[in-house]
């Protein structure tokens, strides 16, 4: 290559990528920015925003213990979404795998094709199958003996978790299906072959193997939860506050942005560390899986 | 490899059907004849599907969030494709941080990207209005179409370019006779998922839409939390219909395992 051709080479790809970086930076840096500064102004209910520097909204938030439980509700919801997907999509990804090639497309469509469904209609599903207390899936568990008294799923955690794992599944099953697709299925034979009930199977070959698939599955679920707002705002109503459909109230019924902006950016730095904490642990813990 | 057992069977049954079920009674209810929410028992009726022609707002809006999925999408892939190309085939310094800094959107909280909008138009002036809508859509889209144009630029075969070089095609003429239609299939693959992106999300939606560029999903959304009646089952029947659509269009041109597999690790 002539020194012309090579100057060009390292030109060219900036100028391909320029217009995108400009986009990026003057329409998702900057107003990234803006909103952490936002955090720190004041506010009024007559005065409107007053751009200065103060930590009203931060103190605001680390003393009343509004925002404490409202937190603590938003990371429990998210915490038992992520195991609840985790407890059923792994075995569904494991029983999938093992099908026979026709139905597994099948029913790997079925499973993930809710994933680009809206997720406002897939809600309103679960709003109509709970519909009450006497909704479908009440009169169905009461028919099987399973509880007696209907539970209530609307305007509850509860209900929250179940619309939401729901919602998230498809990233669970999806991230363990590619963990096994790694998986060499001659071990299995080896461990069976040595004398291995399916128990120890399960648990000594494919749950260590499978295990990365999980966990990184387990953080796109909380993450996602976490910052969920249509599920929780519809299955959860105007009371049970999370992060997001908090935020979402102060910035359009109440209009106290600044407030509303430090929500949104403690749980945008609160999701962040998590995720790049937990994503390292998983690394170290797991490197040989990811060489 | 050992077979499914029956116990494994019936788990996969139950978990299928749960799976299925929120959005098989949506649009059962939608065919009701009835004028309250129920399972259409008494035979189906398009009653609810006429009475959309009713409600001008849910027309509109979907006029709206049909041409802001159809626009932002081209437009955030007539950034995307240069970008893709570079990332695809050069190895530069800063490289792996535009890479990472172009699918951040995925990372970051809808709701967070919603504030940060609000409060971004609003100070430019823009506030409720379509371009504004359409800036935030391209950004929210972008790493979707940037993918897939990726993967397709990253497997394409390189020797028919040199050729077109050796018959003295450059710059304009090459990309648009020989590399275009080459990455094609990635491309139309990353306008439809961006499309569905776009023309499913509510949660940056919601901040940013003002009475008259409210998009579908806004309109129901706000429409949900005051009742619930067949009507919004019969709306969200036709978003299912139109993601469906857009679902066979990406299955045809690129294959829907290939997309949703590639969409898992970004899910992050």
């Amino acid at each position: 290559m002539s020194a012309a051709a090579e100057e060009r080479g390292a030109r060219a790809p900036w100028a391909l990528t320029a217009p995108a970086l400009m986009l990026f930076v003057g329409v998702l840096l900057i107003p990234l920015a803006m909103t952490v500064m936002l955090s720190f102004h004041d506010w009024g209910q007559y005065k409107g925003i007053e751009p200065v520097f103060i930590l009203k909204n931060w103190r605001e938030i680390a003393t009343d213990p509004y925002y404490a439980e409202m937190f603590w509700r938003t990371f429990r919801i998210a915490i038992l979404t992520t195991l609840l997907t985790a407890l059923l999509g792994a075995p569904e990804a494991y029983i999938l795998n093992r099908m026979s090639g026709r139905w597994k497309s099948f029913f790997l469509l079925v499973i993930l094709g809710p994933l680009l469904i809206s997720v406002v209609a897939r809600t309103l599903g679960w709003a109509l199958l709970f519909g009450g207390n006497n909704g479908l899936v009440n009169k169905l568990l009461m028919s099987l003996g399973a509880i007696r008294s209907p539970i209530p799923f609307m305007f509850t955690e509860t209900g929250m978790v179940v619309a939401l794992a729901h919602v998230m599944m498809p990233f669970m099953v999806l991230s363990v299906w590619a963990a096994l697709q790694r998986l060499d299925p001659q071990i299995e034979n080896a461990a069976m072959s040595l004398g291995a009930g399916p128990v120890t199977i399960i648990r000594r070959i494919i749950m260590p193997q499978i295990m990365p698939g999980v966990l990184s599955g387990a953080i796109i679920v909380f993450s996602l939860s976490a910052s969920a707002f249509a599920t929780p705002a519809i299955i959860g109503g105007r009371r049970l506050k999370v992060a997001a459909t908090l935020a979402y109230d102060e910035f359009l019924n109440t209009l106290n942005w600044p407030l509303g902006a430090a929500v949104a950016t403690l749980l945008l730095v609160a999701l962040v560390l998590i995720v790049v904490g937990s994503n390292a642990l998983i690394e170290r813990r797991y490197a040989e899986v990811f060489r | 490899m050992r077979r499914n057992g029956p116990l494994a069977l019936i788990f996969h049954t139950i978990f299928v059907i749960v799976m299925v079920a929120p959005i098989l009674v949506v649009c059962l209810v939608a065919f009701t004849p009835e004028g309250f929410l129920s399972l259409p028992t008494n035979g189906f009726s398009l009653r609810w599907f006429r009475t959309i022609a009713n409600y001008p707002e849910f027309i509109h809006a979907f006029w709206v969030s049909l041409g802001l999925g159809a626009l932002s999408s081209f437009v955030a892939l007539l950034f995307a494709v240069p970008a893709a190309l570079a990332i695809a085939r050069y190895r530069f310094r800063g490289r792996d941080a535009l890479a990472a800094l172009f699918l951040s959107p995925l990372m970051i909280p809808h709701v967070v990207l919603g504030i940060a909008f609000l409060r971004f138009f609003t100070s430019a002036g823009l506030g409720g209005s379509f371009a504004a809508l359409i800036i935030a859509h391209v950004i929210i889209v972008f790493p979707f179409a940037l993918r897939l144009t990726l993967a397709a630029a990253t497997g394409m075969d390189r020797t028919v370019e040199m050729a077109a070089v050796s018959l003295g095609a450059g710059g304009w003429t090459l990309f648009r006779r020989v590399t275009l239609p080459l990455i094609l299939p990635g491309v139309i693959s990353g306008w439809a998922l961006a499309f569905i992106q776009s023309f499913d999300d509510l949660t940056m939606t919601v901040f940013l839409a003002a009475p008259g560029t409210e998009t579908l999903p806004v309109r129901m959304f706000l429409y949900i939390q005051d009742n619930i009646d067949p009507l919004v089952t019969s709306v969200s029947a036709c978003v299912i219909a139109v993601t469906m659509t857009a679902l066979i269009l990406l299955d045809r041109f690129y294959g829907l395992d290939r997309v949703l597999a590639g969409k898992g690790d970004t899910g992050r």
